[in-house]
């Protein structure tokens, strides 16, 4: 009996010397990663998400200033360099900013700043600034880096009311990065069981939840966002609007979610190993979650992968309508609010960069879900 | 195939009418209704108004009546008399104010369409015949940022370039010495101009998605056996390309034409506001703020009926080309 897997392992090796000895023997998520460890783009897609999510989580820590915090000296500030070689050419092993000074365009009459040279600010790390709560618990005023008072440190400049850029960028990852995964795991688990419902058992149950699904599918997405965003009531609490928003986006978002789910329960309900469990006498549940789900989970969360960019965009979107995240929160949306106009992207186009963000995050996401799919598709080679 | 047709006409009969109640709750659900709006907005301008005179308006306008008989009256005007109310901010009947951005609306729309597929075709068969070359990546590139920008932004952006490129930022869809000119050659070509950025910036992302269905649709066609047997035959490349692959690629691209018109009236609205057209999507979303609730269901309701009949559409022109779906749903 022993010659058996020998024989198979043999066999293996030889057909596919490059899968490593094993192919045969691994489980199926195994051979999931194994895959998706070739697609390059998708790897390093999944380290700069990686990168994006902890900047979010440790973003109060990793920015100079808070969200609140501003400075009516530095209205409309640019972006400052960091810089290693000073004017007079000499070089500084430990980075540097130039403090700004403002003067007014005789023309225009608009503030513009230029660096001053008699100013000298190096960069610190670990310095005191504003007290907050890390990950909501730990406090702290330690901040990652800063530069010492009165110097100020704006390296992406600051917006209309004199707030440093890259902090609220940072800041208002937690609530552009969050939202989508809330959403996406709200749908998730009702997709989940209302398409599974609808496919394992069929019958009027599954014409109802169908006729449900078209209903809601109906709508176009964009107006019946707006319409319900329109709803949530103006001045509430900012965890109580961030709460709406993911519900909206998630009763939208998992319809979508159980159609998938409902199509493979169906064509793997009449699977023989199936039929043959069944005839065993097993519990429903226990098909449900021994049989069934480990057939199509990969191609679930597949599917919600590439509903994360969706979400992200119609976040933005909202937000830059005024009818998402509103202040004192922030959000990418809101913060692209400010590039709504062209003559403030003419004067300030540093005001544009949390496009960047969205681009990346969504660009990243999409490619991330790429991967996966090629990875979880057995016929792929 | 007459039996399938009628079969999916009947079952979207009872999915409209859940479509327009649901439309009624949700512009029912801002808090306020349209009087209180007005009063505010009057209160604004200096003007007093009192609680009778708020009561008199909304007795006026039917709004004093409970939810559900008002969804009864509106439902009742559109069945027997093809009468969708009245919107309240335009002093008009609905149809009327639809009908008066309807004409641009549907010119906008049209020409994005024709864009999306005249640009994402060829595109997406050159990305297929010259896999992995440099053209290749370029619009795989190109689509993949079309797909990740928001549309709005990609507006801004675009605007700003025309104005720093040619000195006017191209809002709207008229010049303003053409805005209530009549109709003449001059204003056309006004038009074509200003309609360059709108076009490009809603079909920015059905074009990406199209080019990427094309290209991915052509690289199955392009190894079948019956593309290298022609080959071995000796037809031309040319002549082999066309006659085959390109055909059987447009199945699923042609079978997806009646989601697309809806996904272009329906992606247009925020566009539209950005750049200020002159077409429904912006006089919608201010009735959806100002609870202009006649005018703003209308639309939603509108809009889902597109979005229902581009689903028929979609269904019956997928069962044309492809006999597996017309027996399949015989069967259920």
């Amino acid at each position: 009996m022993r010659l058996l897997p020998v024989f198979g392992r043999r066999q293996a090796a030889s057909a596919e010397p490059a899968r490593g000895k094993d192919a045969n023997y691994s489980s199926q998520w195994r051979l999931m990663y194994a895959r998706f460890k070739k697609h390059k783009l998708a790897r390093v897609s999944l380290a700069v998400l990686a990168l994006l999510y902890a900047g979010a989580l440790f973003a109060p820590f990793l920015a100079p200033y808070g969200l609140e915090s501003y400075d009516s000296k530095y209205v409309n500030a640019p972006p400052m360099k960091l810089r290693f070689v000073d004017a007079e050419g000499k070089f500084h092993l430990r980075p540097f900013v130039y403090g700004l000074k403002s003067d007014r365009d005789p023309e225009t009459m608009r503030k513009i700043f230029a660096s001053d040279t008699e100013k000298v600010y190096p960069l610190q790390f670990f310095v005191k600034g504003e007290s907050y709560k890390l990950l909501g618990l730990i406090p702290s005023t330690t901040h990652l880096f800063g530069v010492e008072e009165p110097g100020r440190l704006f390296l992406l400049g600051t917006d209309a009311l004199g707030r440093d850029l890259f902090s609220r960028i940072l800041l208002g990852s937690q609530v552009s990065l969050s939202i989508p995964l809330a959403g996406v795991g709200i749908s998730f688990v009702l997709g989940l069981i209302i398409g599974g419902a609808s496919g394992y058992f069929g019958g009027w149950l599954d014409a109802v939840i169908q006729r449900v699904i078209e209903i809601i599918r109906s709508f176009p997405t964009l107006p019946l966002w707006m319409a319900l965003s329109a709803a949530i009531p103006p001045r509430i609490p900012v965890v109580r609007m961030y709460f709406y928003i993911v519900i909206i986006f998630a009763f939208i978002e998992w319809t979508g979610l159980a159609r998938v789910v409902r199509g493979k329960f169906i064509s793997l309900k009449n699977e023989d190993y199936v039929v043959a469990a069944k005839i065993s006498g097993v519990g429903d549940a226990k098909i449900i979650v021994k049989h069934l789900l480990p057939g199509f989970i990969s191609y679930l969360v597949v599917a919600a992968t590439l509903a994360i960019p969706g979400m992200i965009l119609a976040e933005t979107a909202m937000s830059f309508l005024g009818l998402g995240i509103r202040s004192p929160a922030t959000s990418w949306g809101v913060l692209l609010q400010e590039a709504q106009k062209i003559d403030n992207i003419a004067l300030y186009p540093w005001k544009i960069i949390p496009l960047g963000t969205v681009i990346l995050t969504v660009l990243t996401f999409n490619f991330v879900g790429d991967g996966l799919r090629d990875a979880a598709d057995p016929y792929k080679r | 195939m007459l039996q399938f047709t009628l079969k999916r006409i009947l079952l979207a009969v009872p999915v409209v009418f859940f479509i327009s109640v649901i439309v009624f709750y949700i512009i029912q659900l801002p808090p306020g209704d349209y009087v209180s709006n007005y009063a505010a907005e009057m209160s604004v301008a200096g003007e007093v108004f009192t609680q009778e005179d708020m009561d008199a308006m909304r007795a006026d306008l039917g709004l004093d009546r409970p939810v559900y008989e008002q969804y009864f009256i509106w439902v009742k005007d559109i069945v027997l008399y093809g009468d969708f109310g009245f919107s309240f901010n335009y002093n008009k009947p609905v149809l009327a104010v639809i009908e008066q951005y309807m004409g641009l609306t549907l010119t906008v729309s049209l020409v994005t369409m024709a864009f999306q597929y005249f640009v994402a075709i060829p595109i997406g068969i050159y990305c297929a015949v010259k896999q992995y070359s440099i053209g290749d990546y370029f619009f795989s590139g190109l689509s993949f940022l079309g797909m990740a920008t928001p549309h709005f932004l990609m507006a801004v952006i675009l605007m700003f370039l025309s104005y720093t490129w040619f000195g006017d930022p191209l809002l709207g869809l008229f010049s303003a010495e053409y805005v209530n000119a009549p109709w003449s050659m001059d204003k056309a070509i006004d038009l074509a101009k200003h309609m360059v950025i709108p076009v490009i910036v809603i079909g920015l992302s059905g074009t990406a998605d199209l080019i990427r269905v094309m290209r991915g649709q052509m690289l199955d066609e392009l190894n079948k056996p019956n593309v290298v047997t022609a080959r071995a035959k000796g037809l031309s490349e040319r002549k082999i390309l066309f006659k085959y692959p390109t055909r059987a690629a447009l199945n699923p691209i042609v079978s997806t034409f009646g989601w697309s018109l809806t996904s272009i009236f329906t992606g247009s609205t925020i566009t539209a506001i950005v750049l200020n057209l002159p077409i429904q999507g912006p006089v919608m979303f201010n009735a959806l703020l100002g609870q202009d609730m006649y005018l703003a269901g209308t639309w939603l309701l509108f809009m889902a009926l597109l979005t229902v009949l581009g689903t028929l559409i979609s269904d019956i022109l997928l069962a044309w080309l492809d006999p597996k779906i017309r027996t399949e749903f015989r069967g259920t």
